[in-house]
């Protein structure tokens, strides 16, 4: 039995033609970039060309693209590196990022920093009041992130970017769950600084971009040999850099058609929860168009992803680098949802290569796995 | 072996547009059978490891964890005792300013040399820049570390010392026992940069008395993009992550694992532990040849110790020739040379100037790096390529007709503009 794959905001598959850009660069010889000779030289077209098709879909300038090992690294580089410049200053990020942008925000605490965290409301939607207030306080960088992992909310950013802006503090995005899902523009979102990262957009993992504002005075993450202008060093991974280059071309000829399908994919489904009497996350609010994050009170996220697992189809009960742990989403208890039923969450995300057929088959099983769970828990009662 | 079929780009003819490469310690070509290993990883098992609800994040980190016992093995390490990043220098970064971090309630003076990475010095330098103080020692000319010296360097509070395995340049090979066992002695934890070592030299971490030791995928056949560092266990080694997250690698590095490229870093380090030993031999002949047919020409240096040092490199400053031009007469060959503006730095190499070179040797030096699919006609052809060119260059040059007229070039007093 081959799974059905429902998990697209964890990563995705690389597309053949990613794959067909990337393969004379792990099979033939490449030379390291920052040698001089022909091998070297034609790393570093490589890489320039890759950089101009990121820019290009992050409506940035190629000179505003600095390459990083993952997403992580690119958050890590932006709240460390910016706050890092201003000393003593506030960090200010929302309840509801990644960890990779709120766990360097809160390591920065023992070295002199603050770092607080903004809340969102019942739909997961930024409190811009709770932003002002805190903005009172000398800040160095706001993080929020464009649209969230779990829930799919999209944030305003434009506006929060304003009121940063006003305040004299940098501002900072996390685009990673943006980028391929819906428009984005760097310049349009008015920010110092964006996240955007590869294997989310059918590109290999081991490539990510923080895009910055040239004016922003960042320190670098990593110290050597000063690749990419000094900001960071490490010989840069070239196949996955091409990659990635070749994956942001497509994702942009391909966002129209992402957004219709999986849109379509996400409504018919969700139009099917209706009888199941579960909690839609969000679903009144925008958010990107292949996510649904949804819960059952009394059955846990854990034990039906498991079940589903067993039947083929491939879900998260959370995001997938907080699988490990069985607290309830961070995400959820933010926008005040109760533990209980927070604990019963689950995540689909869809791509464009579902299809309705799937969408059927996966909400028959779901509908029987819920059936049987009760069952179950009602003998165990 | 497959590996010739899908090497023949590698077989350069020694043009200008299809030199021969002999660059590999800037970086390998991917050996086929790592390339092989990787590509599944990225097509049907694309699985985030960290998924733990369905069988594609399973796949992924079982593949993980088999490369984590292949790099283990050939270091003589527990796999536990390795953490996957992207590269030596983030696990340069990770060990000095992780380590440093953490004990610097201890002390907060590190030791390093001049002649480590630029990923070693410029964390240091970082670390001094935050209120620690470092000393940057000078090797011997042979490139050696001076065993007293460095003793003599340790203060009380000497929290961190960090020495590179084998050099970048000129591919000697420190004492790192004796080295570790000075810092045993003193309660130093002891770094080592070992992108360079592995395959080239037998590493085995159950008896070498090193803390922590930085690895690199690509300079050892496999991809670029992946590296590890080995955090020792017993005793136990704590570290400060550097990058926070999802909590990754135990917390000590956090970020979404690269799968297919840490499957090449355990492909490529499963055959370097099978093959390295006959390899070598290989190398170690051509490496000898090569330099037997260079030193047939006059004036001509080698840099850095001949014998305690890796059979893969060969450093040689070749007097009276001007280093840019050098550079431009050999490009049907792949290489790094000393002088300026083959890097992103303006300066000659600083590692040859450690050594005690002038200037004018470190701008004239050109560094050969023989790797796994070198072979006896391209060695035959830079030596008559090098004889060739450096002939014609000398002709051109009046410091050459100087010298050669048994003017003592030191002696000169040249004339200011």
């Amino acid at each position: 039995m081959s799974s059905i794959y429902l998990d697209h905001n964890a990563t995705t598959a690389l597309d053949q033609r990613v794959l067909e850009s990337m393969l004379p660069w792990m099979q033939r010889q490449s030379g390291n970039p920052t040698s001089r000779h022909v091998f070297g030289r034609s790393s570093r077209d490589a890489i320039e060309h890759a950089r101009t098709q990121v820019a290009e879909a992050c409506g940035a300038y190629a000179s505003q693209v600095i390459f990083t090992a993952s997403g992580t690294e690119a958050n890590n580089f932006a709240v460390k590196g910016i706050a890092g410049s201003q000393a003593g200053s506030q960090i200010l990020h929302s309840a509801i990022e990644h960890p990779c942008v709120s766990r360097p925000a809160k390591a920065m605490q023992q070295t002199g920093w603050l770092s607080n965290a903004i809340g969102v409301d019942e739909h997961g939607v930024l409190s811009v009041a709770q932003l002002q207030q805190h903005l009172q306080t000398q800040t160095s960088v706001v993080s929020v992130m464009l649209a969230n992992n779990e829930t799919g909310v999209i944030q305003n950013i434009a506006e929060i970017a304003e009121l940063t802006r006003k305040a004299g503090a940098f501002m900072h995005t996390d685009a990673v769950q943006g980028l391929g899902k819906m428009p984005v523009s760097f310049t349009d979102l008015n920010v110092h600084a964006m996240t955007v990262s590869s294997h989310k957009i059918h590109g290999p993992q081991g490539a990510a971009a923080l895009i910055l504002d040239k004016r922003v005075d960042i320190q670098p993450l990593l110290h050597g040999g000063g690749q990419e202008r000094g900001l960071r060093s490490g010989t840069e991974n070239v196949a996955a850099i091409v990659g990635f280059g070749a994956a942001c071309e497509l994702a942009v000829a391909n966002l129209a058609h992402f957004a219709s399908h999986t849109q379509m994919l996400r409504d018919t489904f969700e139009l099917g929860l209706k009888s199941l009497n579960v909690t839609i996350f969000s679903q009144h609010t925008t958010r990107i168009p292949n996510t649904s994050f949804f819960a059952l009170d009394g059955i846990e996220g854990e034990t039906l992803v498991t079940a589903l697992d067993r039947k083929g189809f491939a879900v998260a009960s959370g995001s997938a680098c907080s699988s490990d742990s069985t607290e309830p989403s961070h995400v959820l208890l933010a926008m005040g949802i109760k533990p209980d039923l927070a604990r019963g969450a689950v995540r689909v995300s869809f791509g464009a290569h579902n299809t309705l057929l799937q969408v059927a088959d996966f909400l028959t099983a779901l509908k029987n796995e819920i059936l049987r769970l009760k069952q179950l828990t009602g003998v165990a009662a | 072996m497959s590996a010739s079929i899908e090497m023949q780009v590698l077989k350069g003819s020694g043009d200008d547009l299809h030199p021969i490469y002999l660059d590999y310690s800037a970086t390998t070509p991917v050996d086929p059978r790592v390339a092989a290993k990787m590509i599944p990883y990225i097509t049907e098992h694309f699985g985030n490891p960290a998924s733990r609800s369905h069988p594609y994040g399973w796949t992924a980190e079982k593949a993980v964890e088999n490369a984590r016992e292949e790099v283990a093995k050939l270091v003589g390490a527990d796999p536990r005792e390795i953490v996957w990043t992207s590269g030596a220098t983030e696990s340069n970064n990770l060990a000095i300013k992780g380590a440093a971090n953490f004990y610097s309630a201890k002390g907060k003076h590190i030791i390093t040399v001049t002649t480590e990475h630029k990923a070693v010095i410029d964390t240091v330098r970082e670390l001094e820049r935050q209120g620690f103080e470092a000393t940057y020692l000078d090797p011997e000319p042979s490139g050696l570390l001076d065993l007293e010296k460095f003793k003599a360097a340790i203060r009380p509070d000497t929290v961190l010392a960090s020495v590179m395995f084998v050099n970048n340049e000129i591919g000697v090979i420190q004492d790192i026992t004796a080295i570790g066992n000075i810092c045993r002695e003193n309660g130093v934890i002891f770094h080592v940069d070992a992108a360079q070592a592995t395959g080239k030299v037998h590493i085995d971490l159950e008896k070498l008395p090193v803390d922590l030791m930085s690895f690199s995928a690509h300079k050892t056949y496999g991809p670029k993009g992946v590296g590890a560092l080995y955090v020792r266990r017993k005793p136990r080694i704590r570290i400060e992550a550097q990058m926070h997250g999802g909590g990754h690698e135990r917390g000590m590095r956090s970020g979404t694992l690269a799968t297919h490229q840490i499957v090449g870093m355990g492909e490529a380090f499963r055959i370097a532990r099978e093959e390295m030993d006959e390899e070598n031999v290989r190398i170690r002949r051509l490496r000898d040849k090569l330099l037997h047919g260079l030193q047939d020409i006059e004036e001509v240096y080698v840099n850095g110790d001949l014998e305690q040092r890796v059979p893969h490199n060969l450093n040689i400053s070749f007097n009276y020739v001007e280093g840019e031009s050098l550079i431009m007469a050999v490009k049907g060959i792949a290489v790094s040379s000393g002088s300026a503006c083959t890097s992103a730095s303006l300066e000659p190499s600083y590692v040859l100037r450690a050594l005690g070179r002038s200037d004018e040797l470190a701008h004239s030096s050109i560094r050969f790096s023989i790797g796994r699919f070198t072979t006896d006609a391209d060695v035959d052809y830079t030596i008559s390529l090098m004889k060739g060119k450096i002939d014609k260059l000398r002709e051109l040059s009046p410091l050459w007709e100087m010298f050669k007229d048994g003017v003592d070039l030191s002696k000169v007093e040249w004339a200011a503009h």
